[in-house]
């Protein structure tokens, strides 16, 4: 019956035979995925095997690598990112969180502010409106609400990646990619950051790169093991967990290795 | 054994180091106890309010008002600002963010030449381009305010480009990704905020620029007139601060010797007063 409810899930974004090199050297060979919507799909896998920069190729944040180059095609609801959507247009659909936070020097309010200004919302009351939903979904309200105007930059390091997930939510993005969110910060911000993913994923497509075992076990209902470039093997958590098909897949959640 | 603490590696270089700062500062030091000792009591036997506020600079007549250099320096700076800053900062944005590599690698070796050209070249550059241009332009002789801050704002871009440009690559690069990663434009992830996260670094190369401004001497001399009265018109002819010094020092004797010393406290002080004023507005900033 929850099978069942799973396959029903829409396939949000697509990829085939991606290859991806960075001048000579190739980072991901072959892979073939498709992420489905209303899940977390988690990335693992060890040190340098591909993780971030498969994530990168699903917003095209890898364009601003100089000698980035890849063949294959990624689409998102058919669509492929690379020819029909403008680069501006789709990363406003695909957000994404990084592993350092990277909050702007400017304001709470304005940070928050600063991707629906883009999108050229200008009236004050509905950037009030957006901003206070957005921190809100990202649970950080309580903690900035009477404090807007001070500096991003004046907040912890939990507070700052939370800010930095509100402000990706604030330009309503279909899907949300995040890198190593919680690899900053401690236990107690990363218990409220994978809480939000889960509330998130309601609404959202989540991705997620975690070299934290227990996090992807804890919130991710799709895992992808990397290994070398490869996707060594895609599938329910709790299989890849429990009952990995491949010895390298076996290994890695068994802590031998990476 | 207390030779060998003492003498160890660190406590050398420390003492090295230590010695070198308190050069800086002595230098600092000894300049102003100089030019209080010797530009102070002229401006007390003259008046201060007769000094700073006298319209009327006549040696001769024993009338000492350096009202109309202290406004032909104020004007003259900010108008090299206005003219010089918006297009350094602009030029330092595009060196570090739209600039192709084959044209950094054009540009960024003329810029640093532009920072060694002598200050007299630029003067004679004044005078042979700039005069007849502004003087075509705007009628009269040429020699004017007006000239000598469109130089100014010249001579000043070298200081402004390298010290924005310097403070704009090391604005985070995170900060850039955070931007486009929102559907930002690459323009308006620079302007929004790579800019504004530059900018106290930014500001900084203002305040060196108007430093230089203030104090650049023999280029303004070539190109401003040199009339000693209340600027009213930037086409005509000023006398500034700096001017002022360097045309009368060589004859000056007495009283009106130690005016002019005078004239260099005043100077002094602006630039101080200056410096001040950005760095409350500095950290007021920070603060907020
Ligand atoms: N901008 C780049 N230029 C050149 N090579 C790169 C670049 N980014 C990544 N690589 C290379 O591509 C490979 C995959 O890197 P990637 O960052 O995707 O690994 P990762 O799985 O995210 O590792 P980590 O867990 O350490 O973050 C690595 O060998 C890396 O050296
Ligand atoms: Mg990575």
């Amino acid at each position: 019956m929850e099978n069942l409810t799973q396959e029903n899930k829409n396939i949000r974004i697509n990829i085939e035979d991606l290859n991806v090199y960075y001048g000579q050297k190739k980072a991901l060979n072959a892979i073939n995925m498709e992420i489905k919507e209303n899940e977390i799909t988690a990335f693992i896998g060890p040190s340098g095997c591909g993780k971030s920069t498969l994530l990168k190729c699903l917003n095209r944040m890898n364009d601003l690598v100089p000698d980035f180059n890849m063949s294959g095609k990624i689409t998102l609801d058919g669509e492929d990112i690379n020819k029909k959507y403008n680069i501006n247009d789709l990363r406003k659909k695909v957000g994404m969180v990084f592993q350092k936070p990277n909050p702007f020097e400017m304001s709470i309010y304005d940070n928050i502010a600063f991707g629906p200004r883009v999108t050229g919302i200008k009236n004050k009351d509905e950037l009030d409106k957006i901003v206070e939903e957005s921190l809100k979904a990202a649970s950080i309200w309580n903690d900035v609400k009477d404090n807007l105007k001070k500096s991003a930059l004046a907040l912890s390091g939990g507070q700052q990646q939370r800010l930095c997930i509100a402000r990706a939510i604030a330009v309503k993005p279909e899907v949300l990619l995040m890198d190593e969110p919680t690899s900053a910060l401690d236990p107690i911000s990363t218990e409220a950051i994978e809480r939000l993913c889960e509330e998130l994923k309601e609404k959202y497509t989540i991705v997620i790169v975690t070299h934290n075992m227990q996090q992807a076990k804890r919130i991710a209902d799709k895992t992808a093991f990397f290994y070398i470039g490869e996707l060594v093997e895609f599938g329910e958590t709790h299989d890849i967990f429990k009952n990995p098909k491949e010895k390298a897949t076996h290994r890695y959640v068994k802590g031998k290795f990476g | 054994m207390m030779l060998k603490i003492i003498l160890n590696k660190e406590n050398i270089a420390r003492f090295i180091f230590l010695a070198a700062a308190y050069v800086a500062v002595a230098c600092v030091i000894l300049i102003c106890v100089f030019l209080f000792t010797q530009g102070v009591p002229p401006i007390a036997k003259i008046g201060l309010g007769d000094f700073l506020f006298g319209e009327k600079w006549k040696p001769s007549q024993n009338l000492y008002g350096i009202l109309p250099m202290t406004l032909a320096s104020i004007y003259t700076t900010v108008g090299a600002i206005v003219i010089g800053a918006p297009i350094g900062i602009l030029t330092a944005t595009f060196l570090s963010y739209f600039c192709p590599q084959w044209l950094y690698k054009v540009l960024k070796p003329m810029v640093n030449l532009m920072a060694g050209i002598p200050s007299i070249v630029y003067g004679f550059f004044g005078m042979a381009v700039l005069v007849p241009f502004v003087s075509y332009t705007f009628g009269g002789n040429g020699k004017a305010l007006l000239t000598a801050s469109i130089l100014l704002g010249v001579m000043i871009l070298p200081t402004i480009i390298s010290v924005s440009e310097s403070a704009i690559r090391s604005a985070q690069k995170s900060y850039y990704e955070g931007a486009v990663a929102l559907g930002a434009s690459h323009e308006i992830s620079v302007f929004k905020v790579i800019l504004p996260a530059a900018k106290s670094g930014i500001i900084s190369s203002v305040i060196l620029g108007i430093g230089r401004a203030i104090g650049e001497t023999m280029a303004v001399v070539m190109v401003a007139g040199n009339q000693a009265i209340i600027p009213t018109d930037i086409t005509r002819g000023a006398r500034t601060l700096t001017s002022n010094i360097v045309i009368e020092m060589a004859e000056a004797t007495d009283l009106h010797r130690a005016a002019l010393i005078g004239t260099a406290v005043v100077l002094f002080v602006l630039v101080l007063i200056i410096n001040l004023l950005f760095s409350v507005i500095k950290t007021r900033r920070k603060h907020v």
